[in-house]
């Protein structure tokens, strides 16, 4: 089956992409020989990152776009993240929850995965699960990440637009987030804009924006939703798109998506390097014997990096 | 390479009690293993394709209304149908006992009822697990 995995995959088939995806998750080598073979067939998706704090209102957010994107005949792909736990290594993936709706349309493919001890809100199957998403046709992917706090900013490296959602009742606290998450924004979304205290957040992202938008051609837009109630999603899937004509206006899309590739290339050899040091037994005696080592204070944790790293760089 | 055991638990049918399957999905997590929690009301359609799409290894059913004959075997046959065959079916709830040989004959290969205790449940999925 693994042959022509990328095959099905190319014609969209359900379980082709759902263990594709899986194999990719566990580092397997199979999934590396299809990625090569699929690779030929994407850019043409157009990646919609969704971040923000817990409980804004993401998932419900990604139901509600693409319940519209779905009304104008795109296809869509939807990877959402949620933390694993450091403790026992599970997760609980509860995503979908949100994304009901969507559970019986063909054509909507969402798929829940755990952080696996990756930083920055993301994993980093996450690349992986574009580019297949990409390859089976899909016009729109959604990309969701955990839920942020300041400084999970992986989303931009992967995203062509990223939204950022905040909600009222966070009191200042947007001002505290000035450097982070609320510098990587696309769009501004204000969900759950029903609650008190929505003008206040307004004036404190608008002013964000005035000043972070100064010296650019293009000024962030700050739009109010409350996506239980479908409100603002017209104008959200807007913007997003005049998002989108703006950067292959201004050639920014080839820059952003060469942004991309280099992020996962830097994740691929980091993986591979990773594996290669930590998992093959030829290394791991000698890490053994130089942590030993360190903790008796015979060598120091650099001059072991450098035993090792002289190791592979011969 | 790691492999990490992936369940989808779900609540088919109309019944809202739903803290048996948090608990379970809980208890599931601590032991290491990714739970996709897809909440209730869910017909036999939605669980089979969302356990297709996240490429589980085991569906977990929760179902305190006593339509268990009904829904699980739905679930089953729906599984069988779309050739989920190496994708292991579990059930918890209010289930008589005189029930349970018929569930197992249909393809729900363990029946959990109120006192299981959780280590129980994760044994028997990490015993039974098909992929």
């Amino acid at each position: 089956m693994k042959d022509d995995l990328a095959e099905k995959v190319l014609k969209g088939d359900i379980r082709a992409i759902a263990r594709f995806i899986s194999l990719a998750e566990n580092n397997d080598p199979a999934a590396a020989q299809s990625m090569k073979k699929i690779h030929p067939h994407t850019g043409k998706a157009h990646v919609i990152g969704i971040t923000g704090v817990m409980g804004s209102g993401k998932s419900t957010l990604i139901c509600e776009l693409t319940r519209l994107y779905r009304k104008m005949g795109k296809k869509v792909g939807i990877v959402a993240v949620d933390p694993t736990s450091p403790f026992s290594g599970g997760a609980l993936l509860g995503d979908r929850i949100r994304m009901m709706e969507l559970a019986m349309d063909k054509d909507v493919f969402i798929r829940s995965l755990g952080t696996r001890g990756m930083l920055g809100g993301l994993t980093s199957a996450v690349y992986d699960v574009v580019e297949i998403f990409d390859a089976s046709g899909k016009d729109i992917i959604f990309v969701e990440t955990v839920g942020v706090g300041q400084a999970e900013v992986d989303i931009v490296k992967i995203a062509d637009t990223t939204l950022v959602v905040v909600v009222p009742g966070l009191g200042d606290s947007i001002q505290t987030l000035k450097a982070g998450v609320m510098e990587i924004a696309d769009v501004y979304v204000v969900n759950k804009a029903d609650r008190p205290g929505v003008e206040q957040t307004m004036a404190e992202v608008e002013n964000l924006v005035d000043i972070a938008c100064a010296d650019k051609d293009r000024e962030t837009p700050v739009l109010q939703t409350v996506a239980k109630e479908k409100r603002g999603i017209k104008e959200l899937v807007d913007e997003i798109n005049k998002h989108r004509k703006y950067l292959e206006k201004t050639k920014e899309f080839d820059k952003q998506r060469r942004m991309r590739y280099e992020a996962e290339l830097v994740e691929i050899i980091k993986k591979r390097l990773m594996s290669f040091i930590f998992d093959e037994s030829t290394f791991k005696e000698k890490i053994e014997k130089l942590l030993d080592q360190i903790s008796r204070k015979e060598v120091d944790p650099y001059t072991a990096a450098e035993e090792i790293l002289g190791k592979i760089l011969k | 390479m790691t492999h990490k055991i992936r369940v989808l638990v779900a609540k088919p049918g109309l019944d809202g009690h739903d803290r048996g399957a948090k608990i379970v999905a809980r208890a599931l997590r601590d032991a290491g293993m990714e739970v996709v929690y897809t909440g209730l009301h869910q017909t036999a359609d939605m669980i089979v394709e969302a356990a297709m799409q996240e490429d589980v290894d085991v569906i977990g059913l929760s179902l305190l209304s006593g339509a268990h004959m009904t829904l699980f075997v739905d679930v089953a046959r729906l599984m069988k149908k779309k050739g989920l065959d190496d994708v292991l079916l579990v059930g918890g709830g209010i289930i008589p006992e005189g029930d349970v040989p018929k569930l197992k004959k249909e393809g729900i290969a363990g029946i959990f009822g109120p006192g299981t205790h959780c280590e129980e449940i994760v044994d028997f999925i990490r015993k039974n697990v098909k992929k």
